[in-house]
């Protein structure tokens, strides 16, 4: 950092001496010999740096704010986009979908990542400032603790599903499992993800919240289905990659995989937006670009996020 | 000579000013954003103290319900529990460091106290977590181990050594010509503290059971942590419930800005303002004692 710094000052206090060696011819040779050496280094040092930016022309900052179902996928494409131009300097926050959309509209970050539609969250002249991106699909699946699906429990009607959730259903043996309590596992009432799981899973039934652990994130959510004997409850795929402690379940006999929300069997899926104010600038819209490109859907794929072009029903 | 005086102590003058000054704006603050709920959406201070119906709406219509009793009491058990675990630990430990054994006491016991004070919350939560639930869920036999009773457990460890230390510090304070008065009375080692140290100490323990019940008030993030969120009046030490903190904490960031949800998050929040207001107020109050008896 201090050479780098040094660098810099040396390289204004030539250029300085070079012009003001260029004004005064007259004055001697021996200055003159000097400053034409200083700028050899200089151009040298310049045509580096043009060569760096022939090939990658963007520079700048992008900020991101918002969803935390939808950080791992921006961190991703932000670290795979770094290696592309790594003059673009990307800093990502969580903080939730109500977070992302305020700072957004306020100005304060560029993109705000988002679970739910912007004028869920903001007044409608706010959200009408928004220019939405729909990053990528995400899809919600219902988990229970593996004792559960051992014990028989692989498929659940949307009926069961809601009344479990609802709190009517109480233990695992009236729907087929074995004889234990059923464990609710949810989110909080402004989660993103209950929302999307309430209102496509649950036909928008109300959780029964007096009987529920509420966790802050889908990755501690995990935990505790993980951890409790009898537990369900819900996260996004991209949770489940690599994750061995837990057990999916199926809808109405459909697996949640992303196959099945691509050909529009399996209901339990919303798109992720990224908003920005106005038009995106030309450095954020290049991230956007990247991260809807196809060369990126792959890797999208495997963090268990769907792509949006593959969707084959945009509609529930 | 005049500028090194008064240059400094202006400096000085400023930071004490500027401290005043936020803190009077961010109490402020809590006031503008909290009272929304009663003077935007129309609740009654009544239904949100003595309500346990929460389901506010989350846009800024509102007509949504905003009973916080449910966190109002499980701030308070968990606290109660924490302190009725905690204060006796403290307690003995902060004799035991001042007048039973010294020498071990101040060399090693105290520096132990303090580096657990040391310890972020985020790894108390953590490893209650993992150690704690698990323990309560085979030990009890409950399907679930989150709960008031491991909330109260990790905040115990918390505050544990915040009132040690301001204990021992109280105790330590008690002049030696008490301790030989009452020795010279003919009393044992044990009557002298117990009789005559504590006593004298008092108002020292209070504050520093009060500071300790305050750090327990504020903790958001260890007790969310094990206390399994859920929102419900707690019905035994075994039910989870949640708290005003962990409310606030697991909303904020989803919450519409301006909506019915938001502003009953700020009046909760205010309302743990006026709760820390009202410790340090009682803090204060038994500190004055403290000089006035020392006085007289």
């Amino acid at each position: 950092m201090k050479r780098r710094t040094l660098a810099i000052l040396l390289t204004a206090a030539m250029t300085m001496g070079a012009a003001l060696t260029g004004c005064g011819d007259s004055a001697g040779d021996t200055s003159a010999e000097s400053s034409s050496s200083d700028n050899t280094d200089t151009e040298s040092s310049t045509e580096d740096s043009s060569s760096d930016t022939a090939t990658e022309d963007l520079s700048g900052t992008i900020t991101a704010a918002g969803s935390s179902a939808l950080k791992p996928l921006a961190d991703d494409a932000a670290d795979a986009f770094a290696e592309l131009y790594p003059d673009v300097a990307i800093t990502i926050d969580a903080g939730g979908s109500g977070e992302g959309l305020k700072q957004v509209s306020e100005g304060t970050v560029d993109i705000g990542n988002s679970d739910v539609e912007a004028s869920e969250k903001l007044d409608e002249a706010q959200a009408a400032e928004l220019v939405d991106h729909q990053v990528c699909v995400i899809t919600m699946a219902p988990i229970v603790n593996p004792d559960v699906k051992e014990g028989g429990v692989e498929n659940l009607t949307k009926d069961q599903l809601i009344s479990i959730f609802t709190g009517e259903t109480k233990n695992w043996s009236e729907v087929g499992g074995p004889d234990e309590d059923i464990v609710l596992v949810t989110r909080p009432t402004s989660s993103g993800t209950r929302a999307t799981f309430q209102k496509y899973a649950l036909d928008g039934a109300e959780e029964a919240s007096n009987a529920s652990m509420e966790t802050d994130d889908s990755g501690v959510l995990l935990q505790n289905v993980k951890d409790t004997k009898g537990a369900i409850g819900y996260v996004a795929l991209s949770y489940l990659v690599g994750e061995t402690g837990v057990e999916t379940v199926s809808i109405d006999g459909v697996e949640p995989t992303l196959e099945n929300t691509y050909n529009g069997t399996y209901p339990v899926w919303t798109y992720e937006h990224m908003y920005t104010k106005g038009e995106a600038n030309e450095v954020t819209q290049a991230y956007l670009d990247y991260i809807m490109s196809d060369e990126y859907g792959e890797q999208m794929e495997e963090l268990g996020y769907g792509v949006s072009s593959k969707m084959t029903v945009t509609e529930h | 000579m005049f500028r090194r005086e008064y240059g400094w102590r202006g400096i000085a003058t400023l930071c004490g000013m500027f401290v005043i000054i936020l803190t009077i704006v961010i109490g402020a603050f809590l006031i503008y954003k909290g009272s929304d709920t009663f003077l935007k959406f129309g609740h009654t201070l009544w239904e949100f103290l003595g309500s346990a119906e929460w389901n506010p709406a989350d846009n800024a219509d509102g007509g949504g319900a905003v009973g916080a009793l449910i966190f109002i009491v499980g701030s308070l058990s968990t606290c109660a529990l924490a302190l009725l675990i905690a204060a006796p630990f403290s307690l003995g430990s902060a004799i035991f460091i001042t007048e039973i054994s010294k020498k071990y006491g101040e060399r090693f016991y105290r520096p132990v106290v303090e580096i657990f004070a040391g310890i972020p919350s985020v790894v108390y939560g953590w490893v209650g977590l993992t150690v704690l639930v698990p323990f309560i869920k085979t030990v009890f036999h409950r399907q679930v181990g989150h709960s008031i009773l491991a909330a109260g457990i990790v905040l115990a460890v918390m505050i544990f050594p915040t009132i040690t230390s301001v204990s021992a510090d109280a105790i330590a304070a008690v002049p030696n010509e008490c301790r030989n008065a009452a020795y010279g009375m003919g009393s044992t080692r044990w009557q002298t503290i117990y009789r005559v140290v504590i006593p004298a100490a008092g108002s020292g323990i209070i504050s520093g059971i009060i500071l300790g019940l305050a750090r327990a008030f504020g903790e958001a993030l260890a007790v969310a942590m094990v206390i399994g969120q859920t929102t419900a009046l707690p019905t035994s030490i075994f039910s989870t419930t949640k708290t005003l903190t962990t409310e606030i904490a697991s909303q904020m960031g989803n919450a519409m800005e301006g909506g019915e949800m938001k502003s009953a998050l700020w009046t909760m929040a205010l309302l743990l303002f006026l709760i820390s207001l009202l410790f340090i107020s009682l803090i204060h109050h038994f500190s004055n004692k403290k000089e006035g008896g020392e006085k007289a």
